[in-house]
């Protein structure tokens, strides 16, 4: 790719971003996005919490690579691609279960649950050069873990997961820390839906605050009729009740980090959550104080935080937290996973309200995703028109020195930045 | 054929038939708040994720998990035009069948039956919800109010089916 056009209009002195559409609706760029992006970036996988027994698995696809994820029976984490060496069949075929072998059906070539070489039946059909025990199930090139975070990376000279996540290691942090123990439930119940639009508009649209007021009014006047106070903002700059930065992390990761209004489950108590829970929220506030100090409490508690993992893992500490991955299927279509994490140690109630404060917003059924995904889908059909309308405007604070805010498009831009080096190989 | 009746209760498959019939009829032309009038004061909606059909809202992150307020703030959304998800309104038209009388339960009766939901939303491909209802309803004077509605998606996944943005 390297001398590729570039994607973008930036333009500092004046002020003026554009993006060129075709980014969003060209085969050819998606094809291009697999081979510089999704080939060469760490891409997010699962939680080790997913896999609690040793000879646990769950298949899946990341980045089109249909994978078993699996914790094998001596308990290491792995990654293996669900291709069979002889003939190239999936291997497993079940979404998730606990077992020692994974067996090929169509010549019954059988795999270890660590992915090596079990058993090749009819084996002394074969000459002496056909050595089995090298035929254990391919894996990703990389494989490594932050925080039980595990990502995968096609290409083996990428630096480690951790220089890679780089600043972004602290706003995962923040989520982990709302365990005392520092451990994370990937909870059961996963929301799988396709959206029918490119996958970098949800990259947009999950830290893109400036929407929200026309998006998801609805969602702001259930908050309202809920008793959750929501001013409009007195300061003339902002389109939300509160202040929100928008932080660029590095390596083309972002969040948006904003003072809380909506409520937090750990632990700032909104009426939604009803009266019952006040005591246990504020001793959860108090264990927190005591465990990390009443900054990083106040951090943890009293803000929101939308987080982008270049390219496509997005950990919402918001209403609740959701991980959110999703992958082109078409430069036109998306497969969006969500799930719910919460702390190992939480009570039944304090679960409960987690999962019910996490479906007043998120989810195909949530009181807001369902409108984030209709205005993505109305993005990409207007889109049909990009030929004779070209660029898409991000120029949103682009004057604005020092801090930036949430609601302007500076994260946005951090995105397409990173994005349109990699994929004219300035990077 | 004979009418399975539920002596405890007094009721006819046809009966909860009629009932059901009357439910899909208010949800497929958006009488939304007539549709309320038929639930009781604690009446809950619940859509599972299709991998945890049998998982607790308590614990299982759900589609949807309501109670009676939260249905009640569902409607107002859903009827406001800037639910943008179902503004201009999605079409829908479902059809039930296999219904049968799974229970009974003092006043309550337990109530399986099977759907399939098309929705139709402007220009966009055609969404086809296919599932399984399970009700409570209760019987009043006033005749049956819905005390659970529980709504068990086939497919594997959510998919092309997007969102579950009106009242499945």
């Amino acid at each position: 790719m390297t001398g590729a056009r570039s994607f973008v209009v930036d333009d500092r002195e004046k002020g003026i971003f554009l993006l060129d559409r075709e980014a969003l609706v060209s085969e050819e760029v998606l094809r291009g996005e697999m081979r510089a992006i999704f080939a060469k970036c760490w891409i997010y996988v699962g939680h080790g919490s997913e896999l609690k027994r040793n000879g646990d698995f769950h298949t899946r696809k990341v980045a089109g690579r249909p994978v078993i994820f699996a914790r094998d029976s001596k308990g290491q984490v792995r990654c293996h691609f669900n291709t069979c060496r002889h003939r190239g069949a999936l291997v497993c075929t079940e979404r998730k279960g606990n077992t020692r072998r994974f067996n090929c059906v169509y010549h019954g070539w059988i795999y270890n649950n660590d992915g090596s070489m079990a058993r090749v039946p009819g084996d002394e059909a074969y000459t002496a050069a056909f050595d089995q025990s090298t035929f254990g199930l391919k894996t990703p090139a990389r494989f490594e873990q932050y925080r039980d975070f595990w990502f995968m990376n096609l290409d083996a000279d990428a630096p480690s997961l951790v220089d890679y996540l780089g600043k972004a290691t602290d706003y995962i942090d923040l989520v982990i820390e709302q365990s005392p123990s520092g451990t994370m439930d990937v909870l059961s119940g996963t929301q799988e839906y396709d959206v029918n639009a490119n996958w970098k508009l949800m990259v947009e649209n999950s830290v893109d605050d400036y929407h929200l007021p026309s998006t998801h009014s609805t969602w702001l006047n259930y908050m309202a009729n809920s008793g959750v106070k929501v001013e409009p903002p007195k300061d003339p700059s902002l389109v939300l009740p509160t202040h929100g930065l928008a932080i660029d992390l590095g390596n083309g990761h972002f969040t948006t980090d904003n003072v809380n209004f909506r409520g937090r489950p750990v632990a700032a108590w909104i009426p939604i959550y009803g009266e019952d829970a006040k005591p246990e929220m504020a001793a959860i506030r108090e264990e927190l104080v005591q465990r990390v100090g009443p900054e990083r409490a106040k951090r943890i508690c009293d803000t929101n935080r939308n987080l982008v993992i270049f390219p496509n893992l997005v950990i919402n500490d918001g209403s609740s937290v959701t991980i959110r991955t999703f992958y082109p299927e078409g430069a036109d279509k998306m497969h969006v996973t969500a799930w719910a994490l919460g702390p190992v140690e939480e009570s039944e109630p304090a679960r409960a309200r987690r999962l019910d404060a996490f479906l007043t917003f998120y989810g195909p059924g949530g009181f807001a995703t369902p409108d984030d995904v209709e205005a993505l889908e109305l993005v990409q059909q207007g889109l049909a028109n990009y030929s004779d309308d070209r660029w898409s405007e991000m120029s949103r604070g682009m004057g604005r020195e020092g801090e930036q805010l949430n609601s302007d498009e500076h994260h946005l831009r951090t995105f397409w930045r990173h994005w349109n080096k990699m994929m004219t190989g300035a990077l | 054929m004979s009418v399975q009746t539920s002596l405890q209760a007094n009721v006819t498959r046809a009966e909860v038939e009629d009932f059901l019939y009357h439910e899909a009829a208010l949800l497929d032309s958006w009488k939304l708040k007539e549709w309320e009038d038929l639930l009781t004061d604690d009446a809950t909606y619940y859509v599972p994720p299709n991998d945890e059909l049998e998982g607790d809202y308590k614990n299982t992150l759900y589609i949807i998990s309501d109670d009676r307020e939260r249905i009640r703030q569902r409607v107002i959304r859903v009827l406001d035009p800037n639910c943008h998800a179902e503004y201009p309104r999605s079409r829908t038209c479902r059809l039930i069948s296999n219904v049968r009388i799974t229970g009974v339960d003092g006043d309550v009766v337990h109530v399986a039956s099977n759907f399939v939901c098309y929705r139709y939303r402007r220009y966009q491909r055609e969404f086809v919800y296919v599932g399984s209802y399970e009700h409570q309803l209760r019987k009043t004077a006033q005749g049956f109010k819905v005390k659970q509605r529980r709504v068990l998606l086939a497919a594997h996944e959510l998919g092309q089916l997007g969102s579950v943005s009106f009242i499945l």
